[in-house]
């Protein structure tokens, strides 16, 4: 197949160009994207994979820094405007051009019923036409990082959705298929030129992209791999050119071939443990009439007695960035003064608890995922076992994601660990989605319900601020706040590794995204 | 015969109802869909609202008799992870896991066969002890290991065949493909027919030579053999010919297994059949996906068991004269 591909190719290309210049780029992932409408599911890898085929307006360079993608320029005329210059002469990959009526159209798309991005432009209350090439997004408040918020937030062809009636985002409320779930056609470097769901996607260049060719591929193959050892081998076997993610366990080996080379990085996304703080007395334990985690000298023996150092060296195969904040390196907001850990400290601990009335420890009842986060369920058997050794007995329930999320997120739960990786790469979402206290759209992941009134103070403040360095005050105080409470117990960030044969060349960046647009193939 | 085949008609959709329903109850445990199906930054009044949209909220009986209507129509719904129709995507998916299940089951059958009369015939040969210790670890070794060991020696030691996937497909009308048709589609087929009918291979080997050894034992090979036959005439013509009624039963039988067995196979090696889409979905916990497929692969089943109820009713008078027996007697 892979001969008789290029040889097909080598017969087109013959016309004009040598068949030396086909670069097929072949990759794997752990799973296929859900769907290629780019706004029915706000899922980390489906919209970084989408974002090889749609653009935002504001796009994120090598550094996750703001560059200029279908909007060349963004300024805000006045606090509660956006204002945002469209790139000239940018065509979709049918050959339309790109114009404001676009954007329009994207924006009220995402705001339909039915998509799942809509939460990046809440704020936005009308899109303003000025010219064919400028459009102002009005806002109910000031905000300051909608440009941020947005860089996920794709834009479609008004003509084409309307011709192929994919006005709303695919939905499977409406029990129909969605023209937009299999086809699509956004401004992006490459288009789809094949796609078998779950099976293999090819792409190829669209030839009229408006950037500078960074890349040399004239094919890309995409396949879904969702064995660990089966997507290894893959590579190994040189049957493709790049996978990911790479177990940790398998990195030495794959470094050691000397034809492959394992790119390693940190996760965008923090791992952290839950606490009931809300309960008057806990669901999973046998303390009676009291909560003990609403005492901060419990939480304090629990943060305490969990050494991460061990963590990191037994399970996370030294990869792990060990976090004493909530915020990851990398996310808007992250202050390095609050990346400092307590001590681990069992004896500390023990008095604590002492102290706090459990001299005996008590019993709790843990939840845990088991195919979520890199090594979810080893992280929290460790911590079982280092909970025990200061009398905490913890009961595990570690299931898989399905089951975990529907347990979490209906609160039925004492004790857990959970993740957190801001979509809009910015701390804000971190502070309104899982410190804050639940309140109707907010704090939807908090599940232990903290609860500081500064701190939902400070986070609106944050929402609304647009002085960076006040902005960044507001941050560090509420994240200092959180830490000094102990709201939540901050694990680490998890390794990041691609495995990337010799001769490929590839931008690893820290929000696990692979873009096509910086891959070159050299033999 | 007609009331017979009434009976057993009925006696099997009592059956695929009481597989759907086992299913469907069972569906509950599989966990919430909902969470899956919206990214993080849904709200947990968005999620509720879908739930109810979805009619998640109803009770089980409710939603059981609603799918039971709907598929009676023809219609299996929706995919809630890929959005597609279900019927749409377990057609597309079928060939891969049909071809592979043939194939494994060729392999099965045609080493196993041979294997089986040898080691049936040269008891007491070296050669008949090794195959049947390694026999026994064929017995033994759970089937993702045996892929993973084969990936490894011919994929990334020798580099002879491809780790994964179905190599080139060619379409075969619209919902029909085949890897059987290129050379890379029947190199992909290689491995993975081989882990699937591994099991299958040394049970039908161990099967051929008891059942061999056991006609072997018989007067009537011994009047043959005193008659002074060719051995050959007696052993493949006699003897093998008596060995076959039961091993063919059974490979008959071990066809569902190996269609169900290929959940595993298809995993490891990532082949694009029923398997690889039913453990992906029973992880998004794709309801309709998931109940569609079940109450198919029981309806196989039943349909299996059915034809070769009738099969033996058929060639067996026995069978029909029992039943005529026990109804008289009721």
């Amino acid at each position: 197949m892979q001969r008789v591909s290029s040889l097909c190719l080598c017969l087109v290309l013959a016309l004009g160009i040598t068949c030396a210049d086909a670069k097929t780029f072949r990759y794997g992932y752990r799973i296929d994207p859900a769907s290629l409408d780019p706004h029915a599911l706000a899922e980390t890898f489906t919209l970084s994979w989408l974002g090889q085929i749609y653009e935002p307006l504001v796009g994120r360079g090598k550094n996750l820094e703001l560059v200029p993608a279908l909007a060349t320029k963004w300024e805000q005329p006045e606090p509660k405007i956006w204002r945002m210059h469209l790139r000239p002469n940018v065509k979709f990959h049918n050959g339309e051009p790109f114009t404001a009526d676009d954007v329009i159209f994207s924006i009220g798309r995402i705001k339909a019923e039915g998509s799942d991005v809509a939460y990046t432009v809440t704020a936005v209350v009308e899109v303003r036409k000025i010219d064919d090439l400028t459009v102002d997004l009005v806002m109910n408040r000031p905000n300051p990082i909608l440009p941020m918020q947005t860089t996920s937030t794709y834009m479609m062809s008004k003509a084409w959705a309307e011709a192929n009636g994919a006005t709303k985002p695919a939905s499977v409320k409406n029990k129909v298929e969605n023209f937009a779930t299999n086809n699509a056609n956004g401004t992006g470097a490459f288009k789809i030129a094949s796609r078998q769901v779950g099976v293999k996607t090819t792409l190829i260049p669209h030839e009229a992209w408006w950037g500078p060719k960074e890349h040399n591929l004239t094919e890309v193959v995409f396949t879904p791999i969702q064995s660990d050892a089966t997507r290894v081998a893959a590579l190994l076997s040189g049957e493709v050119d790049m996978v990911y993610p790479i177990p940790q366990q398998d990195a030495a080996r794959i470094n050691a071939t000397g034809k492959h080379t394992v790119l390693t990085g940190f996760e965008l996304r923090t791992i952290f443990v839950n606490m009931d703080q809300k309960r008057d007395e806990l669901l999973e334990s046998n303390v009676k009439g009291k909560n003990p985690f609403k005492d901060k000298r419990v939480r304090q023996a629990i943060y305490q007695a969990i050494d991460i150092e061990a963590i990191k060296a037994r399970i996370m195969g030294g990869t792990s960035h060990v976090a004493g904040t909530m915020v990851a390196p990398g996310i808007n907001g992250y202050d390095p003064k609050l990346d400092t850990r307590m001590p681990f400290d069992p004896d500390a601990s023990k008095k604590l608890l002492s102290e706090a009335g459990y001299p005996e420890g008590f019993e709790i009842g843990m939840d845990c995922p088991n195919d979520r986060y890199v090594n979810d369920e080893k992280i929290c058997q460790a911590i079982v076992g280092m909970l025990a050794r200061v009398g905490i007995k913890v009961n595990l329930l570690a299931q898989t994601r399905t089951k975990y999320f529907e347990k979490i997120l209906s609160r039925n739960t004492t004790f857990s660990i959970l993740g957190w990786q801001p979509l809009s790469y910015d701390a804000h979402s971190t502070l309104q989605d899982v410190i804050n206290t639940p309140r109707d759209k907010i704090g939807t992941y908090n599940v232990g319900s903290f609860s500081n009134a500064r701190i939902d103070q400070l986070t609106d403040l944050i929402e609304n601020e647009i002085d960076p360095i006040k902005r960044q005050a507001l941050i560090s105080e509420a994240l200092t706040i959180h830490k000094e409470e102990i709201g939540h117990i901050p694990l680490h960030q998890a390794g990041l590794a691609w495995g990337v044969r010799k001769g490929v060349s590839v931008v690893l960046r820290n929000d696990d995204s692979l873009e096509l647009r910086w891959v070159k193939v050299e033999d | 015969m007609g009331s017979f085949v009434v009976q057993r008609l009925s006696q099997t959709l009592f059956v695929v109802l009481a597989a759907a329903l086992t299913c469907f109850v069972l569906m509950r445990y599989v966990g919430d869909p909902v969470n899956n199906m919206v990214g993080q930054a849904a709200s947990l009044a968005d999620r509720e609202a879908m739930r109810r949209n979805l009619g998640l909220d109803d009770p089980v009986i409710l939603q059981f008799l609603r799918f039971l209507r709907d598929i009676v129509t023809g219609d299996l719904g929706i995919s809630y992870r890929f959005g597609v129709p279900v019927s749409k995507l377990l057609l597309d998916r079928l060939p891969a896991t049909l071809e592979l299940s043939i194939c494994a089951m060729l392999v099965a059958a045609c080493l196993g066969l041979p294997l089986g009369v040898w080691t049936a015939l040269h008891r007491r040969s070296a050669l008949s002890q090794v195959l049947l210790v390694l026999s026994l670890v064929g017995v033994a070794l759970p089937t993702f290991i045996i892929g993973i060991v084969l990936i490894l020696i011919f994929s990334v030691w020798l580099g002879w065949l491809p780790s994964f996937g179905r190599g080139a497909i060619v379409p075969l009308g619209p919902h029909w493909t085949t890897g059987l048709l290129t050379v890379s589609g029947l190199k992909a087929l290689v491995l993975p027919s081989i882990t699937l009918g591994l099991f299958q291979m040394t049970l039908i080997m161990r099967l051929v030579r008891a059942e061999m050894l056991e006609v072997l034992r018989t007067d009537y090979i011994r009047f043959a053999r005193a008659r002074g036959l060719p051995m050959r005439t007696i052993n493949y013509d006699h003897a093998l010919r008596n060995t076959l009624i039961p091993v063919i039963t059974i490979v008959g039988l071990q066809f569902g297994n190996i269609f169900a067995f290929s959940i595993i196979v298809e995993t490891v090696f990532q082949w694009p059949g029923l398997g690889l889409l039913v453990i992906q979905s029973i992880q998004f916990a794709d309801v309709p996906l998931l109940a569609s497929y079940l109450v198919l692969i029981a309806l196989g089943f039943a349909l299996i068991n059915l034809t070769v109820d009738i099969l033996y009713a058929a060639i067996d008078p026995r069978v029909r004269a029992g039943l005529t027996v026990s109804r008289a007697g009721s």
